[in-house]
């Protein structure tokens, strides 16, 4: 898991790549040629970014032919924000308890 | 009897997800009440999942909420379905789409895909809350089995 959660983070550490998803979250299901037509990259480049998208399963590819079809994928940004959110709410509560109990005690 | 089209128009949705589990678990999860009780919103499931038999989700008070035709049955690899939103009158009115689950073993774990297939035009409304009830529905499927907790799915109906 913790893998994989790192593969998320360094596939959307880099502006290209949000880009690349930003044009499927537009246009879902695009060729590479479709893709690399809005890029301002080369295609070695915008086939590289996309290796790793499809590694970090934030691109998911299929099939039609010999047309490889690239989809937006946003189910593992879903699960890191999930378990996030509410271990940070679970943070917050516990700090703004202890914050309370620090300002309570001074009042004593 | 798969959707005819399905090699000939390409998907409007296709979601994965890895989960620590078996391939049986998984299909298990999709197609019984006990699992999808817990991460499908509180819907239970009904079928025989055989090939051409009806199915359907059926929301806490009694309602439908989805029903269909078991299109493929394929245990534990293949599920596809014909998927249409019953209780809200303006999607009650649009052509079935079609919704196909693959699990593969993919290392130690279980490769979830879903393919969604829309016959026509889909209002964006539907789309969008399609989309997210989706990745909310994969994320807590996957929490549910790897975990025994699914998570809270915070989501109102598309209005």
């Amino acid at each position: 898991m913790s893998e994989a959660v790192n593969d998320v983070f360094r596939a959307l550490a880099d502006p290209s790549r949000r880009s690349l998803l930003d044009a499927l979250f537009k246009r879902n299901g695009q060729t590479l040629g479709a893709l690399c037509d809005g890029m301002a990259m080369t295609r070695q480049a915008v086939t590289k970014h996309l290796a790793l998208l499809e590694d970090a399963n934030l691109v998911a590819v299929v099939w039609r032919g010999r047309e490889k079809l690239h989809y937006l994928n946003p189910v593992p940004i879903h699960e890191i924000s999930e378990r996030w959110i509410s271990k940070y709410e679970r943070g917050r509560l516990s700090a703004l308890s202890d914050l309370k109990k620090a300002l309570e005690s001074d009042d004593d | 009897m798969t959707n005819p089209n399905e090699k000939i128009v390409p998907p409007d949705l296709v979601y994965v997800t890895f989960i620590r589990s078996t391939p049986q678990k998984v299909w298990d999860a999709l197609t019984q009440s006990a699992f999808t009780t817990q991460f499908f919103f509180g819907r239970t499931i009904e079928s025989d999942w055989k090939q051409g038999s009806p199915w359907r989700l059926v929301m806490e008070d009694g309602r439908t909420d989805v029903e269909g035709e078991v299109l493929e049955s394929d245990p534990p690899r293949r599920l596809q379905v014909s998927w249409r939103v019953d209780w809200i009158e303006e999607a009650r009115a649009l052509a079935p789409a079609i919704v196909t689950y693959d699990i593969e073993q993919a290392g130690d774990a279980v490769k979830l895909t879903l393919t969604q297939h829309n016959p026509g035009p889909v209002p964006r409304k539907f789309v969008d809350a399609g989309k997210q009830g989706w990745a909310a529905i994969l994320s807590s499927l996957k929490s549910l089995l790897e975990t025994g907790q699914p998570l809270v799915i915070r989501m109102k109906p598309p209005e």
